[in-house]
């Protein structure tokens, strides 16, 4: 299980609770996002249990709002393979509605199966492809 | 100092290295300092040297002149070569072997001296020594050979200091001298494209008349034959792509040109390398990389998997992750698996790391692979996010398919989107109807004229028989009716079940939206089809119930014995003819499956909707409305409206779904069976039908027909196969039905399009 934490700060990618990827913008909150996504991820297990059966539909992986605080919001989202990204994102950011999101996370989906798919790429490692970051970055620029 | 005869290789090398060490261009060099360090590389020993530097004059003058400099060269080459130093030997040892010198700076001598070798017979050794680039990165070796690589460039160009002489024999080419050299190489080339030797050796060449030599010993220097070791392997493509570069950076005067003008090493450097130059493959690496290829994978068209791929590169000894950049490069389609494009690719990024170029961001053009499969799935793949398709077939653009005809793009979109996740029949070959005829409903919307898919559509691909399972109905359903009719045009332009398949299932698409089948499960017109009736075309008949595609998906649907579209007949008569022409799919998938048995039913269910839909014909847009979800019931109803199809079941089904499919577009979902009967149908009913009318009278004679198709289907492949056939003729005559309702149609709505033009003009006022 995968974390990808994305936020107009940050993104995340665990892999069983533990990061695989991690990448913020700005960078100085950095700590904060962590904690954040740690205690987001407790939301995603929750919701996950709460599915039952076996998450096959696409609409499932997506996770929507896990819970919204002060001045950020978490989503999440999670592959079959358990994989979770979770991405935070300011509340300022009212522009970003539910279906960027979607959107957001389907290409991060496909850039991480792309990444998967280099035999070089051991599963668990962390993620270091060029491409990877290259649509994170344009993702979060995008975003924030 | 006595004569010295320098070939041209020499002389060039000479030259180079004279510059190296010539670092204060004062034509002279120090007898300590760089010189000493050459002779040093020379790895002679130091009494040797001595010996030389006295023959040679230096320790006479203090310092070693150009002519000097050269004899200690050659002298130096003498040694090395294990005759004895004399003066004479100089001269009189011919074929002499260019000196060698280990160490950074000497690599760069040696490379030189590989360059000026003309003897293409040492290549294989000769992949010890690769040119170096000039201003390889050099730098980091000290600039060493940015030095020399400046320095020899103007003291090329000022001055042939030896007549040209033949080609001499490649300088000795040492695989342990080259690792050495690579090992420096990648130290300091920073952005050298390969091309890099090349142009720079080129000036040199053109500095002497003789230079072409020099590149006859660059190109003839190949891939140095394959070893073990992944090491040499390494050096030798590089060595030869570095070759390789010069003999041809030398014909592209051009770009040697370019570098002779650079003053600077860095000119040379990056006018030497245009970006794409260094990329190149040439034929000699290809031709290696093509054998590597083969050792791993003898099948050419094959696939290298990614565990075999990761370990061949990791014996390249690259870090893992420049490794896994590569192969982010150089998988183009992200599939895991190496084709003999991308291998090619990813190994020659391999070779232009280890000779220290960096790896691009981006995959240079001249390694894109050339995956003409791609780009049409691609094409297709595309469709159906624009068709809206909701199933992707097996043989989605990912693989690697041929391309379908242009036209044939929507095609296989269309049948991905007809493979109804209900129906898992295995549409044959389809083509994807579905884009054809949205591309004939949009042309029927502008008064343009529609592509008929002819040709093209019916081409076919395995995955519009899974389009055609699919909702390629549900699709068209947003089209219009009218592309009922064009499908059916493009069943007429081919016969084929295929075809008929795709263009009934286009049709069928496009007749979904309107019709109440909702996307999921394709049309199935035969809901009571024999064959695996769990099969969603059951429900989707029963969901269509009140439509004539009702009694569609009552015949086909998945289950192949073609005695079930005769089954649908019953309802599918019903079903009132305005059904939009929904090309049953079905009737053309059963056709396209001809080989399964339980498919027949489909077939003639398919044809049976044709006939239906021939029926129809009355409203083109009414037609297409209703897909059915059924898949193939409302298919074959619409071609068989579209077209008058004969067909046996299938027109049966065809008349149910006439009320739905406005130009018997078959849904994919039903099994290929039924859509080949729909074809059949369509076929024979096309010729005949003209008018509306007339069609309508094929329809019925379709209709009549398939009752008496019995649903043998399962009885014996004979009968199947005889409803095969049926349901084929049935086909194309809808097929032809169709596209003669669609010109009909067109010349309509231009007609309409003037009138209202006409109306505006004349009431210019009344328009708010």
């Amino acid at each position: 299980m995968g974390w990808i934490l994305v936020a107009s700060a940050a993104v995340i990618l665990f892999l069983q609770n533990y990061p695989l990827y991690i990448r913020s913008v700005p960078t100085e909150n950095e700590l904060k996002f962590h904690y954040m996504v740690h205690t987001s991820l407790d939301v995603v297990d929750e919701k996950i249990s709460a599915m039952g059966k076996a998450l096959v539909d696409q609409r499932e992986l997506y996770l929507g709002l896990l819970y919204p605080t002060e001045d950020y919001k978490v989503y999440g989202y999670v592959t079959n393979s358990k994989v979770k990204f979770v991405m935070v994102v300011d509340s300022s950011n009212t522009a970003l509605r539910d279906n960027e999101i979607r959107s957001m996370f389907r290409k991060l989906h496909n850039s991480y199966t792309d990444v998967m798919c280099n035999p070089f790429y051991n599963p668990g490692d962390r993620i270091q492809s060029r491409a990877f970051d290259g649509m994170v970055t344009s993702m979060m620029i995008q975003v924030c | 100092m006595e004569g010295l005869t320098l070939s041209d290789a020499e002389q060039k090398y000479y030259s180079d290295l004279f510059s190296y060490c010539d670092s204060e261009s004062t034509k002279k060099v120090a007898a300590h300092g760089r010189v000493l360090e050459l002779f040093r590389a020379a790895q002679l020993p130091s009494d040797v040297v001595h010996q030389i530097m006295e023959l040679c004059g230096a320790t006479r003058l203090g310092y070693f002149g150009r002519s000097q400099f050269y004899i200690a060269l050659k002298l130096v080459a003498v040694a090395q070569s294990g005759f004895p130093l004399r003066v004479e030997s100089i001269n009189t040892v011919k074929d002499l072997p260019l000196p060698r010198f280990v160490a950074s700076k000497n690599e760069q001598e040696s490379r030189h001296a590989a360059s000026y070798s003309s003897d293409s017979e040492n290549q294989g050794s000769y992949s010890g020594v690769i040119p170096p680039p000039p201003g390889r990165g050099q730098v980091k070796k000290g600039s060493t050979s940015h030095d020399t690589v400046q320095p020899r460039t103007s003291a090329d160009q000022q001055e042939p200091v030896s007549p040209v002489v033949s080609p001499q024999q490649s300088p000795p080419t040492s695989p342990h001298t080259w690792r050495k050299h690579s090992r420096h190489p990648s130290g300091g080339n920073s952005e050298r494209p390969l091309a890099g030797p090349g142009p720079f050796w080129s000036p040199f060449g053109e500095a002497q008349s003789g230079s072409s030599a020099g590149d006859a010993v660059w190109s003839g220097h190949s891939p140095p034959p394959p070893q073990e070791n992944w090491v040499s392997f390494a050096d030798t493509p590089p060595t030869s792509t570095l070759l390789t570069m010069h003999p041809a950076s030398v014909q592209d005067q051009t770009t040697v040109r370019t570098v002779a003008s650079a003053t600077t090493a860095n000119e040379i450097r990056r006018q030497s390398s245009s970006y794409d130059d260094p990329w190149k493959i040439t034929d000699e690496q290809r031709q290696y990389y093509v054998n590597q290829f083969k050792t791993i994978q003898p099948d050419l068209n094959g696939f290298i998997p990614g565990s075999a791929a990761k370990e061949f590169f990791t014996k390249s000894k690259l870090p893992i992750l420049e490794l896994s950049h590569i192969w982010e490069l150089s998988d183009f389609d992200k599939d895991g698996a190496l084709t003999l494009d991308e291998f090619c690719a990813a190994f020659h990024l391999v070779v232009a790391r280890k000779n220290g170029y960096d790896l691009p961001e981006k995959l240079p053009e001249s390694l894109m692979p050339k995956l003409i499969d791609l780009e049409d799935s691609a094409d297709v793949g595309d469709q159906p996010g624009e068709v809206g398709y909701s199933g992707s077939p097996a043989e989605a653009p990912p693989s690697k398919s041929p391309s379908m005809p242009s036209l044939n793009q929507t095609w296989p979109e269309l049948n991905q989107s007809s493979e109804d996740t209900a129906i898992v029949h295995p549409v044959p070959i389809r083509m994807t109807p579905s884009k054809i005829h949205m591309q004939e409903m949009e042309l029927k919307r502008t008064g343009s004229d529609h592509t008929n898919p002819t040709s093209p559509l019916l081409v076919k691909t395995s995955d519009l028989s899974e389009e055609t399972k699919i909702n390629s109905s549900v699709k068209f359903a947003s089209g219009n009716t009218v592309d009922g009719y064009s499908s059916s045009d493009s069943f007429t332009s081919d016969p084929e079940q295929i075809g008929n398949n795709v263009t009934r299932q286009r049709s069928h698409s496009g007749m979904s939206p309107d019709n109440t089948a909702p996307p999921p499960p394709p049309p199935r017109p035969q809901p009571s089809h024999s064959r695996s009736s769990s099969l969603d075309m059951n429900r989707t008949f029963s969901v269509t119930t009140g439509q004539q595609q009702a009694g569609v998906v009552a015949q086909p649907p998945a289950v192949p014995p073609r005695p079930q579209p005769s089954q649908a007949p019953g309802p599918v008569v019903h079903r009132p003819v305005d059904a939009d022409g929904l090309i049953t799919h079905t009737s053309t998938s059963p056709q396209q499956i001809p080989e399964q048995p339980n498919f027949a039913d489909f077939s003639q269910f398919e044809v049976f909707a044709a006939s239906n839909v021939n029926e129809e014909q009355d409203d083109e847009a009414e037609k297409h409305a209703e897909v059915l979800p059924v898949e193939k019931a409302s298919d074959p109803a619409s071609s068989l409206r579209v077209a008058k199809t004969d067909s046996k079941i299938e027109e049966k089904t065809a008349a149910s779904a006439p009320a739905n499919v406005s130009k018997g577009t078959t849904p994919l979902a039903p099994p290929p069976k039924p859509v080949r009967r729909r074809l059949k149908s369509e076929d024979e009913l096309r010729p005949e039908v003209d008018e509306h009318t007339q069609k309508t009278g094929v329809l019925a004679a379709v209709l009549a027909s398939q009752p008496s198709i019995p649903r043998s289907v399962g009885k014996d492949k004979k009968a199947i196969q005889a409803s095969i056939r049926r349901n084929k003729e049935t086909n194309t005559v809808l097929a032809r039905l169709n596209s003669e309702l669609q010109q009909q149609l067109k010349d309509v709505l231009e007609e309409r399009i003037s009138l209202e033009v006409q109306l505006e003009q004349l009431r210019p006022f009344s328009h708010l």
